[in-house]
């Protein structure tokens, strides 16, 4: 067993450096790494490229990074819940990638696979398509995607292991699994760190192998963008 | 009488057929669930990974890592499965799922959909809807028929950035029920006292009428 445990987020988030490339799990403010983005508005790192599904909300998730100014390039799908992002992007000052959803998941793991590039039909026919080849398959326009990887990946599990082994709960699995793999560097916060062992060998989600560094999540707020309920008959 | 979005969502949820695997979109597509035919079953997707989706969970019940793709808190239903977001596409894009309903504010006569930015004044990001648009077999777009200005947006050409071109198979609107055909917007069904007049009036690309058009039966 490789054990991958540190302490806290602050130890995750060695070596992370201004102009570098950083993934960050999550589909809205669902499994997201909260303390490690707290570690890294914390280093005053700056001029980041980060690829994330979502942006956050103006005080929470990748909106705390947004307000101190160290993202230089948002590569996303859906930034629709974040005034100050849609301020700097406006205003020129924040460089935005938007990408189909399905493209960005297909990117992140394709990254992490080994595959370089493949041909998608989401896109074709729009902005999205502008320069990407585009080749007929099966009768049907395709565009060319490349793969994407990153310096760093910062992901949220529900349980791990000593050895990086993770397990999802519900739908905060998301993005989580590929930026995994697309990291060179993949950081991993979990509610629950238990001994090697523990974890049922068939019931893990993302291989050790994917994992560098895992440790306990020091807090997690997990908080709900909209919350829906209906009322007790 | 034009339709409200939840006629619009009754009108769509008849389009359901027994067996299929169905992805809704944010706004009146969500409505879709709360009115499956009797007999039908369907299951629902959210491209955020969960088959299975269930309604809203009671309160005190909420779970934060349970939600659907349009963020909001939901339950699931026996035989529920979760998954990753590669995963999701594999479904969306691989065709395993039978039918998408989404929202538009454009739709043209040849099929093109436009729903995901308005240059200089709205920019969301698409989100899932160009991986839909682009694979599913079957899609059902719910909108409104007009703007807020009274502005058709059944289109001869798309004005706004597309999100897909000539996926749009039918329109559920407050006031028709259209069918994209060669040669234009094929009105297949009426909203209740709603003449062939106002439909022809509120659509600005090319109307094919034939014959007696029925009401919808709601």
């Amino acid at each position: 067993m490789i054990n991958k445990v540190v302490a806290n987020a602050k130890e995750a988030t060695q070596g992370v450096e201004s102009g570098m490339t950083m993934m960050f799990g999550g589909f809205g403010l669902c499994g997201i790494p909260e303390n490690v983005i707290q570690a890294v508005v914390a280093s005053g790192v700056n001029q980041l490229t980060c690829i994330s599904n979502n942006a956050g909300v103006d005080d929470f998730g990748l909106g705390f990074m947004l307000q101190t100014k160290q993202i230089k390039k948002m590569i996303a799908s859906y930034v629709g819940e974040n005034d100050e992002f849609e301020r700097q992007m406006l205003s020129g000052e924040l460089e935005v990638d938007l990408i189909p959803q399905g493209s960005l998941a297909e990117r992140c793991r394709a990254g992490g696979a080994g595959i370089p590039a493949f041909f998608t039909p989401a896109g074709f026919g729009t902005e999205v398509a502008e320069g990407k080849e585009v080749r007929e398959y099966n009768g049907k326009p395709h565009i060319l995607e490349t793969a994407l990887t990153a310096d760093f990946a910062f992901v949220k599990a529900w349980k791990g292991d000593e050895a990086g082994n993770l397990v999802f709960k519900g739908t905060a699995r998301n993005f989580n699994p590929m930026m995994a793999m697309a990291g060179k560097t993949t950081v991993a916060e979990v509610e629950e760190l238990v001994p090697a062992g523990e974890l049922d060998p068939n019931e893990i989600h993302t291989p050790g192998i994917f994992v560098q560094r895992i440790f306990k999540g020091e807090t997690f707020e997990k908080r709900i963008e909209q919350r829906t309920v209906r009322a007790k008959q | 009488m034009a339709l409200d979005k939840i006629g619009i969502a009754q009108r769509i949820a008849q389009e359901l057929r027994d067996g299929w695997y169905v992805n809704l979109g944010i706004g009146i597509p969500t409505l879709v669930a709360n009115y499956i035919p009797e007999g039908v079953n369907v299951e629902f997707q959210s491209e955020n990974g969960i088959l299975g989706m269930g309604p809203f969970p009671f309160e005190g019940e909420e779970d934060a890592d349970l939600i659907n793709a349009g963020k909001q808190t939901i339950t699931n239903l026996p035989g529920a499965v979760y998954f990753d977001s590669a995963t999701s596409f594999a479904m969306i894009r691989g065709q395993h799922v039978q039918l998408t309903v989404l929202g538009a504010m454009e739709v043209a006569q040849n099929g093109d959909i436009a729903n995901w930015k308005i240059p200089n004044r709205m920019v969301k990001g698409m989100g899932g809807a160009m991986d839909l648009v682009a694979s599913a077999d079957n899609i059902i777009v719910a909108m409104m028929h007009t703007n807020k200005k009274g502005e058709s947006k059944m289109l001869k050409e798309c004005t706004l950035p597309l999100t897909g071109v000539g996926c749009v198979k039918r329109v559920v609107t407050n006031l028709a029920v259209l069918d994209i055909v060669e040669g234009g917007f094929k009105l297949i069904e009426r909203a209740p006292g709603v003449s062939v007049d106002e439909i022809k009036n509120a659509t600005e690309g090319n109307l094919i009428i034939e014959g007696e058009i029925p009401e919808m039966s709601l």
